[in-house]
């Protein structure tokens, strides 16, 4: 079996709280010796030119398997969300979705909380996590009747699975395509107050706290449920929530002259919104970054902003724009990885996270200080349909290892 | 395009890029098109001979159209109205694929009326001719705008410190926000009133005052512009009743009598009589300036078509 050597890089162990000069050896796809390394007899020797070696990316919410992306932006394992096409309500469709990935990424099907995500009645949850899912969702939207709401965290806390949930209450944003605010009101677009989503985190964490149930917001975006989380997590309640770091570099007035790249769900919220959850990363109300990848073409997107359907394709920007934070000093580099995998490997129950001795080899290098500009046609993503098209980014991932096979 | 000319766009897509001395010059530019509507015979002018205006309505419309139509032709235009009900539009056509061939056949200005906010900018930027919004969802009415400001203009004879009071379906209302731009622009002082539930959030940042009570909003103004309650706004659970919306919203002789003495009431049609305004009002010449909004929206639209295609035309200085 092969053996590859990793050198010249700066090892970032996110457990140990430690960076440190040397590389890894891996050897039939587990990391067997980290530090100063001797690549005497590697098949494959990577030189890392100084960049950061570090745990490879967990994403715990994706909506489409799209491997050439993920590799790019160095992830290995994501958690697909139940919103396909059937819906994942059934152990044979999470089976299958599974195998999605192929051997590049390791999948995690999430179950459908209900029948084909419509709210009405129990799905086969206890059938779906013997199929393998690792956890319950939503999917885009929340369960309205709270006593299914009730009875799926209730059944679910049986089953030892984390219930996935979509804050935004759908009476109050049907037929909205962004947030109460200046913008919506100059630009003429339907929109829903940024209260829709603490309403359903106040709910949500009332049931939870109720069944004992692990929650796990998929995207919180509005300084009310941070405040809602903040109290919750000091009650002792069993919750955790992720972000997409789109929320934290951009605002509504990133939808000014229509620009459906950037009509996501939940919809991009006001600066005051944007600042809250900055807030929230740096005292750790937020747990997990997500790329919530959604690759849409032009036939979702070339369209009048109403007309477009909402999500972007962040998996190749998620550690690039992540890093922006560790730029601007609001993360350091332990808490970086922490909300890029180690954290999703807690709530997924997965391998990964980590590059102690005898873990699974999934790395990535990344060169810290690289300049680059996103341009959306140049996008491995089935679809370039990012807000950030343009944007100059600082940090790009080089090298995607999985399993000891090189990807990147 | 120069900077240097009195008009430096290209299309007509809102109110929100313009200057006020860009608004200004467009008014000025209308006066000689009024003057020629109410000639007796002939009104008729060549400037436009030979140009092709095509009108895409995509959402239905009478008024608009028909004053955009008459527009292009006592100007000389080829006039091509698209009916969209039989087009292909309806087969599934996307939008852009939509504008794309209505390029390709060579239109020398678009005149586009669509449901959705943003959509006539979208179709702007994929074709090489000016398109003029006709009303764009509840984005920008940008036409009714200019016409509203030319008829204040002409009644009262300047804009500084004028104050005027929009009533009615705020949120869902194009015009509305037009009108707001437009007027705070050439510097009046703009009221808003209307139900909270139709009123969009942070409106007020726009400069506005806004008022839920309409004896209060309409006190003392010198202008008064009634918006048309589009009567589904009931279903949509924003209004009680129409009953209601009358009894609290609606314009009656009796409520008027807050406002200045020589108040100038306005509409930009088609008027649902006795909700938002009685006909009492409506019908009073003292007051109303209705009909003659809908006579400054032919010359005002004929100044938009004019200015618009004199680069294209090579008029001396804009070539």
């Amino acid at each position: 079996m092969s053996l590859i050597a990793i050198i010249n890089g700066r090892l970032i162990d996110p457990v140990a709280k430690n960076i440190y000069a040397g590389g890894l050896l891996v050897k039939e796809g587990r990391i067997v010796a980290c530090g100063e390394i001797d690549s005497t007899g590697a098949d494959t020797v990577i030189d890392a030119e100084g960049g950061y070696i570090a745990p490879a990316i967990i994403d715990p919410t994706v909506f489409s398997v799209d491997v050439p992306a993920f590799i790019k932006g160095g992830i290995t394992r994501v958690a697909l969300m139940p919103d396909q096409s059937p819906a994942l309500d059934e152990a044979a469709l999470i089976q299958r979705a599974k195998e999605s990935g192929g051997e590049a990424v390791e999948v995690y099907p999430l179950a459908a909380g209900s029948r084909g995500l419509e709210g009405q009645e129990l799905a086969e949850i206890g059938l779906m996590k013997r199929a393998g899912a690792k956890a319950v969702a939503t999917g885009r939207q929340w369960i309205a009747d709270s006593g299914l709401m009730y009875r799926l965290l209730d059944y679910a806390a049986s089953l030892d699975l984390t219930v996935i949930s979509h804050a935004e209450d759908g009476g109050l944003t049907k037929g909205c395509v962004a947030t109460e605010g200046l913008m919506a009101s100059r630009l003429g677009l339907r929109a829903a107050p940024a209260v829709a989503e603490a309403i359903v985190v106040a709910r949500d964490l009332m049931l939870a706290e109720e069944t004992g149930c692990k929650i796990h917001f998929a995207q919180l975006t509005t300084k009310k449920s941070f405040d809602l989380i903040r109290q919750a997590k000091k009650r002792g309640i069993k919750v955790t929530v992720g972000i997409n770091p789109a929320y934290l570099l951009l605002s509504d007035r990133h939808i000014e002259d229509f620009r459906t790249f950037a009509r996501l769900s939940p919809p991009l919220r006001s600066e005051e919104d944007r600042l809250a959850s900055i807030e929230a990363i740096q005292d750790g109300v937020i747990d997990v970054f997500c790329s919530a990848h959604d690759p849409r073409g032009a036939e979702d997107k070339r369209l009048p902003f109403i007309d477009a359907k909402p999500g972007m394709a962040g998996a190749e920007t998620l550690l690039s724009a992540a890093l922006e934070l560790v730029h601007e000093c609001i993360i350091d580099f332990f808490g970086l990885m922490n909300l890029l995998s180690g954290n999703a490997a807690r709530l997924l129950g997965c391998q990964g996270g980590s590059l102690s001795v005898g873990e699974e080899a999934d790395i990535i290098i990344f060169d810290n200080k690289r300049e680059w500009q996103l341009d959306s046609a140049k996008m491995a993503a089935k679809a370039g349909n990012s807000p950030f098209d343009g944007r100059m980014m600082r940090g790009k991932v080089t090298h995607t290892i999985k399993g000891g096979k090189v990807l990147l | 395009m120069s900077l240097t000319l009195p008009f430096p766009h290209r299309h007509l897509l809102g109110i929100a890029p313009l200057a006020a001395h860009e608004i200004l010059f467009l008014l000025d530019e209308a006066e000689r098109w009024v003057a020629l509507n109410r000639a007796a015979a002939v009104k008729h002018d060549d400037s436009l001979a030979g140009l092709t205006q095509i009108n895409a309505f995509f959402e239905n419309s009478t008024r608009t159209l028909l004053s955009f139509e008459i527009a292009g032709k006592r100007l000389g235009a080829d006039v091509v109205n698209m009916a969209v009900a039989q087009s292909s539009v309806k087969k599934g056509e996307t939008l852009i694929d939509t504008a794309v061939t209505l390029d390709a056949m060579h239109a020398d200005m678009l005149v586009i009326r669509h449901q959705a906010s943003g959509a006539v900018q979208l179709i702007a930027d994929k074709v090489d001719c000016p398109v003029l919004n006709a009303g764009d969802g509840q984005h920008e009415h940008p036409t009714q705008a200019l016409l509203d400001a030319l008829t204040i203009r002409r009644r009262k004879g300047r804009f500084e410190g004028l104050v005027i009071a929009i009533c009615g379906d705020i949120m869902h209302s194009r015009v509305a926000r037009s009108d707001i731009i437009a007027l705070q622009k050439l510097g009046a002082h703009v009221r808003v009133v209307g139900p909270s539930t139709l009123i969009p959030s942070h409106i007020e940042a726009l400069g506005v005052e806004v008022f839920s009570d309409l004896d209060k909003a309409i006190s003392g103004a010198d202008v008064v512009m009634m918006l048309r309650l589009q009567t589904e706004r009931m279903a949509g659970g924003f209004i009680p009743s129409l009953r209601e919306y009358h009894a609290l919203f609606g314009l009656t002789v009796e409520k008027l009598k807050l406002a200045a003495d020589d108040v100038l009431v306005m509409h930009p049609g088609p008027l649902n009589r006795g909700v938002e305004i009685d006909s009492a009002v409506a019908d009073d010449l003292k007051y109303s300036a209705i009909t003659e909004q809908v006579e400054m929206g032919v010359a005002m639209r004929m100044a938009c078509l004019d200015v618009l295609t004199r680069e294209r035309r090579g008029v001396k200085g804009w070539a």
